[in-house]
């Protein structure tokens, strides 16, 4: 992904922290070295909680003072009480895991809201890889070869919409992004956003 | 005080350390139903209490350590056992923390347990020592955290056994723990530790030297019963891994094999060692008692098996750490523990520390482990208003 920082944030994780209300309670599933829940604590003065896969990742969070657990989204969201965050944050991750379905259930039934962000593979770039060069599609957004990607369970936009309606997740909000990051100014549920977003950010609600 | 000055800044500790004596107007209550006391109660500090009384650290030692955490140990003359963590600049600074460290009931360095002298017979207590729980050495804890007039320690912290009391104390004790940091632990000790446990003890009560546990009154040490208990749960506190990488399969000063029962491996040779060197500094019945409180612990059995009802309303704040070659306390059991805090919404953090030291990691070098611990202590410092650490 092109990095654009902002605020010192890096622009995807702005815009979802612009989605979070002030004093909430947050838990960023996948937050890496803690940037978005350092910025939360910092600016929103949120409770944020985090889950995090390296070592060094939740050493880094846990020496700022964030409160960060090891494991995954596949295998740590279970115990969770229902309702017990305002917003559940699932940043670039949900194609990485075993179980999407199951993840995206979890994460509507323990925050009241989740925001997600993935990259879109019905996006233009993507279909031309495949229909024109036969080839896998190595993007800005999905930059590793298909034999050491981390990315298991890649789906378009339009996949993900209809997921959502088989677990009755309300759609909030919907944002078409850039390969930067930065909305692209349309709504992410749409025939246009499935063909030319490379990435969406949705806000999602239990029906 | 200038940086780089460390060698002139003192660690603050009286040599022996203190002794009280608690239930001696009212006895304490054990788990088993019995009424326990007057006894004595032998602990160490480190570093100077604050006038709020706000930056104590309570350190539980594991089931064959004692209070000497840092500096020269009076008895051994080695450093303490935590020498690695605590001390001056150390992740539990004694510059800036107040460090106790309570001999656990039932130990053998102060304490009272089984080798002491019962104060109604004046014999010592032999296996008249009442069998005593995780939960009784906590509960003795409290009495002598209560008697110094401290009201909420800032931070509970152990490895192993000490990680059980830890639990014990922020489960038991919601309102005087302010944060805990369990180790390499477990809420339960398991089919598998129980196991170890009763071979090691078999081994005690199978020495005629052991004399009915009454070898003080005979004049005689079960050494070779404690001196295999020690050494099969050498084995079990390291990993094969690190067993391999210390020892192989060389052999102890010769070229050959004496195709005899000696100590031809290096192996073998250092765990005679460890077995030795154990019978010099720890007691027998000492061993079977607080292995046995091992063996009962299981924190959510008094809440119906639930881990999160023992840890329903925790105010404490949680760091947990397992180390990935435990198989003795394996990182499952504390993700566990983890998953019952989640469960209560607790403030948690978790991290396994890439180690192939086995379950002793916890109390050797482990920079990554030091410094998760030392990001944790300092962060919920600040939080509690004692402030940043000055380097």
């Amino acid at each position: 992904m092109n990095v654009v920082m902002y605020n010192n944030i890096r622009s995807d994780l702005r815009l979802i922290a612009d989605t979070i209300l002030p004093d909430s309670r947050v838990l960023d599933v996948g937050c890496g070295d803690g940037s978005l829940l350092g910025f939360l604590k910092s600016d929103k003065r949120v409770d944020g909680r985090g889950i995090e896969l390296s070592m060094a990742g939740v050493r880094e969070c846990v020496s700022n003072g964030l409160s960060v657990i090891q494991g995954d989204a596949d295998t740590d969201l279970d115990a969770y009480p229902g309702d017990a965050f305002d917003f559940v944050v699932l940043s670039q991750t949900l194609q990485a895991t075993h179980r999407p379905r199951e993840v995206l259930e979890n994460l509507i039934r323990i925050g009241h809201r989740a925001i997600l962000s993935f990259p879109n593979f019905g996006h233009l770039g993507v279909r031309w890889s495949l229909a024109f060069d036969g080839r896998m599609p190595i993007t800005g957004n999905l930059p590793d070869n298909w034999y050491d990607t981390p990315n298991i369970h890649l789906c378009t936009i339009h996949d993900f919409l209809s997921l959502c309606e088989d677990i009755e997740a309300e759609i909030e909000e919907a944002v078409a992004l850039g390969a930067d990051g930065l909305p692209l100014g349309y709504s992410a549920c749409g025939l246009r956003a499935n063909l030319l977003a490379p990435q969406a950010m949705f806000v999602l609600r239990k029906r | 005080m200038p940086k780089g000055d460390h060698k002139s800044r003192q660690l603050v500790t009286n040599t022996s350390g203190f002794n009280i004596t608690l239930g001696d107007t009212q006895p304490m209550n054990l788990d088993n139903g019995a009424q326990f006391g007057p006894f004595d109660i032998a602990y160490q500090t480190y570093g100077i209490l604050n006038a709020e009384k706000s930056n104590v650290i309570l350190i539980c030692h594991a089931l064959t350590g004692d209070q000497y955490v840092a500096g020269e140990h009076p008895v051994t003359g080695r450093s303490g056992w935590w020498d690695e963590m605590v001390g001056v600049g150390k992740p539990i600074d004694t510059e800036r923390f107040f460090v106790i460290c309570i001999n656990a009931l039932g130990g053998c360095m102060g304490s009272a347990g089984p080798k002491e002298i019962d104060p109604k017979t004046n014999r010592p207590y032999g296996l008249e020592f009442p069998v005593i729980t995780i939960a009784d050495m906590v509960r003795a804890q409290k009495l002598v955290i209560e008697q110094l007039g401290i009201d909420q320690l800032f931070c509970v912290v152990g490895g192993s056994m000490g990680a059980m009391q830890v639990l014990e104390w922020a489960s038991r004790y919601k309102d005087n723990v302010f944060s805990a940091m369990p180790i390499a632990g477990a809420a339960r000790h398991t089919a598998q530790n129980i196991a170890f446990h009763e071979v090691g003890r078999q081994a005690i009560l199978a020495d005629p030297d052991w004399h009915g546990g009454n070898y003080m009154e005979h004049g005689a040490v079960p050494r070779r019963g404690l001196g295999v208990a020690r050494m099969t749960a050498h084995i079990t506190y390291l990993s094969e891994a690190a067993l391999h990488r210390k020892f192989g399969r060389n052999l102890q000063n010769r070229a050959q094999p004496s195709y005899g029962f000696d100590a031809d491996f290096q192996v073998e040779s250092y765990l005679r060692h460890q077995g030795s060197t154990f019978v010099e500094r720890f007691d027998a019945n000492s061993y079977l008692y607080i292995t046995r409180a091992m063996d009962y612990f299981d924190l959510a059995a008094e809440y119906g098996g639930s881990l999160a009802a023992a840890f329903d309303g925790v105010k404490a704040r949680f760091c947990i750490v397992s180390f990935s070659s435990d198989w003795l306390f394996p990182t499952a059991e504390n993700r566990a523990i983890v998953h019952a805090l989640n469960a209560v919404a607790a403030d948690v953090s978790f991290v396994e520390i890439e180690s192939d030291q086995g379950h002793d990691a916890f109390l050797l070098d482990e920079p990554e482990f030091r410094r998760v611990a030392k990001g944790f202590i300092d962060s919920c410092a600040e939080q509690r208003g004692l402030g940043r650490p000055d380097r």
